[in-house]
């Protein structure tokens, strides 16, 4: 108890420092995937990627963030066992920040694949069996997570297939693909719109001090997603037909620039939705440390999450997207040249999806990994012209990498913590 | 400093870019048997020589980037068409530019004459075999762009279309090839027999040519048939 009341500021300090250094190494790397494929289909280049990233980030980690924060926060370890040592919850979580950010680190500058949701949810876990024993993990909890791992690159996999196969079906197939491209597209800027403000109006907007019914969720995302259509009706007026070539009926050149209109949409939304479910991998453990600290030791209790936590969060993935993550979209962005507007669409779109879906359910996952599921989904409706196959095991890898890798340093940050401050 | 992203590492480099290149080379190879021809015509044999060597230099550039292709088509790559078939049209590709390669090494090797009467008729019959290649090439840059749609029910159309011109083409050079045959069976018995059974060749490959052409519009077919 007095050691909380001895060094709570400094605890705090710590805490915010370490959550930077994680939201930055988020922002610095994880960001780049979430935005590969739209500069990879030449859609948006990569200043205006990085444009659409440092807003929409910020607000999907501002307006979605808080619900999967409560999980890192609350759902992995059980606090109630920690009510006479408040303190070894502090330690715990600025250890896991610090394992995270600094394996997130070592990782980007090997160049391995590995996700910012595995550091965390491993760094975490880690210190919990350290220090608090086996029994102190909530196994179904962390169960969860890691089915979601393999469910959320599935579910996205099948949205992907799902979404294009209709864009093949009522634009492709059609004997005028261009008028289909026109008709059809605002449709899906409908569902790009409709999808994520009905998922952040639901789930997310509670700690901004905003209830909504479900009722008035549903007509307001309808009105939002109708918005933007009329948005996107408007940036499609400007492109017409195209140099009509050989073998003109089929005009795909000017039916991929339609679909890069789409492409700018579904940009934000994947932006929007990494930024709701992974800013909360650096958030979630600054806001523990913040509320037993505020609470005077009081583990567990339900003190609201400080506005500003997530303000911070997502600050820190804008300041890493804008000193190092511009680096790495322009790799990722100019390494997938194989990909067009209209299979960029449905991949991102299909993993935007999942990701904010999951955000709305507290469930935090990888980013990375649903893209990927979502990629080869568009792959197996023959939609892509080669996948490298070799690197799903190369990402399974480092799945089973991440997790001991941030718990081992987890474990180490978290004895020195307990060292330095008794 | 991030030297694998495991995300741009998923889009393996498509194949159908090699293919592409491929029998853009293997017509170019093609198109220089024309002005050879008309070389050897005239009996220029200094000029035939040069585009001699400039079909022998592309042939062995199409032949580079078929063993570049066949190399750099690991298992691991997930497709959307079947690798053997990928893999059966580069080489019918292949023998196109083969094929050219022969017609002027058998030409300029023997100094070939070709008589007076069936110059005009052989040099047509070349150009349309030239032409069903040239039509070959046209259905691959097609279906480049037949890929970003999924290879959906267009596909088909398209292809038909491209396909029923090649055939059209080959069947064209077919006819002419009878007519010169018989042509030169007429002269027969003027010209040396030697020189006779060569003629015969060489109407046979320029025959082959456009076969080969034809074919890789039917590789093609099966390619986006599944």
């Amino acid at each position: 108890m007095s050691i909380i009341a001895q060094y709570g500021d400094v605890f705090i300090i710590l805490a915010c420092v370490f959550g930077f250094f994680m939201a930055w190494g988020v922002g610095a790397n994880d960001v780049a995937n979430a935005m590969g494929t739209s500069v990879g289909s030449k859609a948006i280049t990569i200043r205006q990627a990085i444009v659409i990233a440092v807003i929409f980030e910020f607000l999907g980690a501002w307006l979605a963030g808080g619900q999967v924060t409560e999980t890192i926060r609350k759902g992995i370890i059980d606090a109630s066992l920690l009510q006479q040592e408040p303190q070894m919850l502090v330690y715990g979580m600025l250890a896991s920040l610090l394992a995270a950010g600094s394996w997130l680190m070592i990782a980007s500058l090997k160049g391995w694949p590995v996700s910012t949701t595995h550091s965390i949810v491993g760094a975490i876990v880690g210190f919990a069996i350290a220090g608090l024993g086996v029994d102190s993990v909530h196994w179904n909890a962390v169960g969860t997570i890691a089915l979601s791992w393999v469910t959320s690159p599935l579910i996205a996999g099948v949205f992907a297939y799902v979404l294009f196969r209709s864009v093949q079906v009522l634009i492709f197939d059609n004997p005028d693909p261009f008028a289909a491209a026109k008709r059809y597209v605002p449709g899906y800027i409908f569902l790009v719109g409709f999808i994520v403000s009905m998922v952040t109006l639901v789930k997310g907007l509670s700690h901004v001090g905003l209830e909504l019914s479900f009722g008035e969720s549903l007509l307001l995302a309808t009105a939002f997603g109708v918005v933007i259509m009329m948005f996107g009706l408007l940036l499609e007026n400007r492109i017409n037909r195209g140099e009509r070539r050989s073998r003109g009926q089929y005009d795909f050149s000017s039916v991929e620039r339609i679909f890069g209109v789409l492409m700018m949409f579904t940009a934000c939304a994947m932006a929007f939705a990494h930024g709701s479910n992974d800013v909360a991998n650096a958030v979630g453990p600054l806001a523990a440390v913040i509320s037993v600290v505020e609470s005077a030791g009081s583990v567990g209790g339900s003190s609201a999450m400080p506005w500003w936590v997530l303000v911070l969060g997502g600050g820190g993935i804008v300041v890493g997207l804008v000193t190092y993550g511009h680096k790495v979209i322009a790799t990722v962005g100019t390494g997938i040249t194989e990909l067009t507007p209209s299979r960029g669409f449905a991949a991102t779109l299909s993993a935007a999806s999942t990701v904010v879906l999951a955000s709305g359910t507290g469930l935090p996952i990888s980013t990375t990994h649903t893209l990927v599921g979502a990629v080869l989904g568009v792959g197996l409706a023959r939609g892509m012209a080669a996948l490298n196959l070799r690197v799903l095991g190369s990402i399974v890898l480092s799945w089973l990498i991440t997790l001991p890798a941030g718990a081992l340093l987890s474990i180490m940050f978290f004895f020195m913590f307990k060292g330095m401050f008794g | 400093m991030v030297s694998t992203n495991p995300f741009s590492a998923l889009f393996g480099r498509s194949p159908f870019q090699p293919l592409l290149a491929h029998i853009v080379k293997t017509s170019e190879c093609a198109g220089q048997l024309l002005p050879f021809f008309d070389a050897a015509l005239s009996g220029d044999w200094e000029a035939a020589r040069g585009y001699r060597e400039a079909i022998t230099q592309l042939e062995h550039e199409a032949d580079e980037l078929k063993t570049q292709l066949r190399l750099n088509l690991p298992n691991t790559m997930f497709l959307p068409v079947s690798r053997s078939d990928l893999l059966e049209l580069i080489s019918v590709q292949d023998k196109i530019a083969n094929k050219a390669r022969d017609i002027t090494g058998i030409m300029l090797g023997r100094n070939m004459n070709i008589p007076d009467l069936l110059a005009e008729p052989m040099r047509d019959y070349l150009r349309t075999a030239v032409a069903t290649v040239d039509q070959a090439r046209k259905a691959l840059e097609e279906l480049e762009d037949l890929l970003e749609s999924g290879f959906g029910r267009n596909v088909s159309d398209v292809m038909q279309t491209l396909i029923r011109e090649l055939h059209e083409l080959e069947h064209q050079a077919d006819d002419q090839q009878i007519a010169i045959r018989r042509q030169l069976f007429q002269l027969e018995a003027e010209l040396p027999p030697v020189d006779v059974i060569f003629l015969y060749k060489i109407i046979e490959w320029i025959g082959e040519l456009s076969d080969r052409a034809e074919r890789v519009g039917s590789r093609l077919q099966i390619l986006t048939a599944r």
